[in-house]
């Protein structure tokens, strides 16, 4: 029962950091990104061949797949920028595809669809059964500090710039603000952030294979932002726990339903979860923890000096 | 001087379909130019492309001498030529001082400065610092976009119908401060559908005819010229602008 808590808060937290990840530009900058699985897979993949095949050590790996998954996103928006905004949504969600192709059809590199297994994950020969709980603390330790960075950019001039892009890019521009360069850099730190969550769910399960990078774990993630409240990191985190609540309840749940087959169980849960992101989208748009948005003073003449 | 020469500039929203047919105007220093036209003439277009929001397919924009043709609006912005665009100019959710904050390249503590400067020109604003934007009325909320546009001290403001929605009197107070402005050093060029209080306030002006710039000339001049003032002003110009010239009221 240990191993199993152990086991979801860990998946969790990995889920906090592509909620964190989907959050600063999402919440942040206003891009949608519906291929985060594809990032997420693009740094899970890097850093598994770096440490099998390339034997580098894990957190070389680490560092390779916050690398490789801002590389590829600097590639995505760039290579959009001629484009009208909401095309960004559809070129990755066809770039989460053809990395998920990628990787199942160029065996030499990837193993297809067998998968990459034997990850290794950091002493865990020395640890033995204390592993899960050592690497949920390693875990815990990426995210606190990828959650202060993100709520250290959400309060700085640096988050304003962003917000104000998503409210209006064109006013941002012509009152000099390059927006371009902005939209790439978040993008590309939004990306670097799901490649690096994507090595820690590789160096933790050991297994990697392209069948784990379905587009479904985007649209958790989104689920999670949603729920737990878009533009704050806070609210981003809370929300990826909820979801793995969620997603772990409505598996039991299911399971307690009388006659139904394994595959309509299935089925079943993926309809509860979309049940909850309507529910959601529905009662509470903003999420638990909503963006603080400035009302109207209440007295006209308050903060005159 | 020519602040800013427009040679034959051509171009569109898309590549298909050209609005600006060839224009061609120049702003001086210390100038107001009025651009005044019918419906789809092409003076918003004109503006955009002018200040780099939409690519020019032809022709010259020199500012200050310098050739700024196809730079990106945020560039243009740096070299002292500041947009306001008509409608979406201000950050709604985002404060006063914040939406400040967001025209101006400078440091904290320059950018701080520049703000209280504005405070000080624009006591409504200082009223206002924590407000939202989206709380403000359509005159005070032009009066943020300009002051946006400012905070980067630009040598010449483009402006985009800036009295589009407004009522009589806010349109009328934010002529003067247009006026005020200009007073200061900043060179206006305004696109205006109000053209006959444009032409009063304006010290040139250019009828803008199906992407063309078809006539220029002084504000009176154009005022008085039949055509014109039968195409776009309508009977009761000629007493206000008399008013105007000669002195009376």
């Amino acid at each position: 029962m240990l191993n199993y808590l152990l086991f979801i808060a860990t998946i969790g937290s990995i889920y906090g950091l592509l909620a964190l990840s989907l959050n600063l530009i999402w919440g942040g900058a206003g891009m949608v990104n519906l291929g985060l699985a594809g990032f997420f897979a693009v740094g899970a993949y890097a850093s598994a061949l770096a440490t099998t095949d390339a034997h580098l050590p894990i957190v070389a790996g680490w560092i390779l797949a916050l690398a490789a998954g801002g590389l590829a996103g600097l590639v995505v928006t760039l290579s959009t920028t001629r484009l009208r905004e909401d095309y960004l949504a559809i070129v990755t969600l066809g770039f989460a595809e053809v990395v998920r192709l990628v990787a199942a059809n160029e065996v030499w590199l990837t193993r297809g669809t067998d998968g990459i297994s034997g990850i290794p994950g950091p002493w865990k020969a020395l640890l033995g059964s204390d592993f899960n709980a050592v690497y949920l603390l390693i875990v815990l330790t990426i995210l606190a500090l990828v959650f202060l960075l993100m709520r250290r950019i959400d309060r700085s001039p640096y988050g304003r710039v962003l917000r104000a892009i998503r409210e209006d890019a064109q006013v941002a521009q012509v009152a000099g603000k390059p927006v371009l360069r902005f939209k790439a850099e978040a993008f590309a730190l939004s990306a670097g952030i799901a490649g690096l969550a994507g090595a820690l769910y590789g160096h933790f399960t050991s297994y990697i294979a392209p069948d784990l990078f379905l587009p479904l774990i985007t649209v958790y993630v989104f689920l999670a932002v949603a729920g737990g409240g878009t533009g704050r990191p806070a609210g981003a985190l809370i929300g990826a726990y909820l979801l793995m609540v969620l997603l772990e309840s409505a598996r039991f749940l299911v399971e307690l339903v009388p006659v139904i087959s394994a595959v309509q169980r299935a089925a079943l849960k993926e309809l509860i979860i979309a049940v909850a992101l309507i529910l959601v989208l529905r009662l509470a748009p903003g999420g638990l923890l909503s963006e603080r948005v400035p009302a109207a003073p209440r007295l006209p003449m308050e903060g005159k000096s | 001087m020519a602040l800013l020469t427009v040679t034959d500039l051509r171009g569109g929203y898309a590549a298909a379909d050209e609005i600006v047919k060839g224009a061609t105007l120049h702003v001086d220093s210390g100038d107001i130019v009025a651009l005044i036209g019918p419906n789809g003439a092409g003076k918003s277009t004109l503006l955009k492309l002018i200040a780099g929001l939409l690519r020019p397919r032809a022709g010259q924009v020199r500012l200050f001498d310098r050739e700024i043709a196809g730079f990106d609006a945020s560039a243009i912005s740096r070299l002292g030529l500041a947009f306001v665009p008509q409608e979406r100019n201000v950050f709604g959710s985002m404060t006063v001082a914040e939406n400040l904050e967001m025209g101006g390249f400078l440091d904290g503590r320059h950018m701080r400065d520049r703000r209280d400067e504005l405070y000080e020109r624009f006591p409504l604003l200082a009223e206002k610092r924590r407000a939202a934007a989206r709380t403000l009325s359509g005159g005070q909320r032009q009066i943020l976009a300009m002051a946006i546009a400012l905070m980067n001290a630009p040598k010449l403001l483009l402006l985009d119908e800036p009295t589009a929605g407004l009522s009589p009197q806010a349109a009328e107070d934010l002529f003067d401060t247009i006026v005020e402005l200009n007073r200061t050093g900043v060179s206006i060029l305004m696109v205006e559908q109000n053209a006959l209080e444009a032409l009063v306030v304006s010290t040139r002006a250019y009828v803008l005819v199906q992407g063309r710039a078809e006539r220029e000339g002084s504000a009176a001049d154009l005022a008085s010229d039949p055509t014109v003032r039968d195409l776009f002003l309508g009977a009761k110009a000629q007493p206000m602008l008399a008013g105007k010239s000669g002195g009376q009221t």
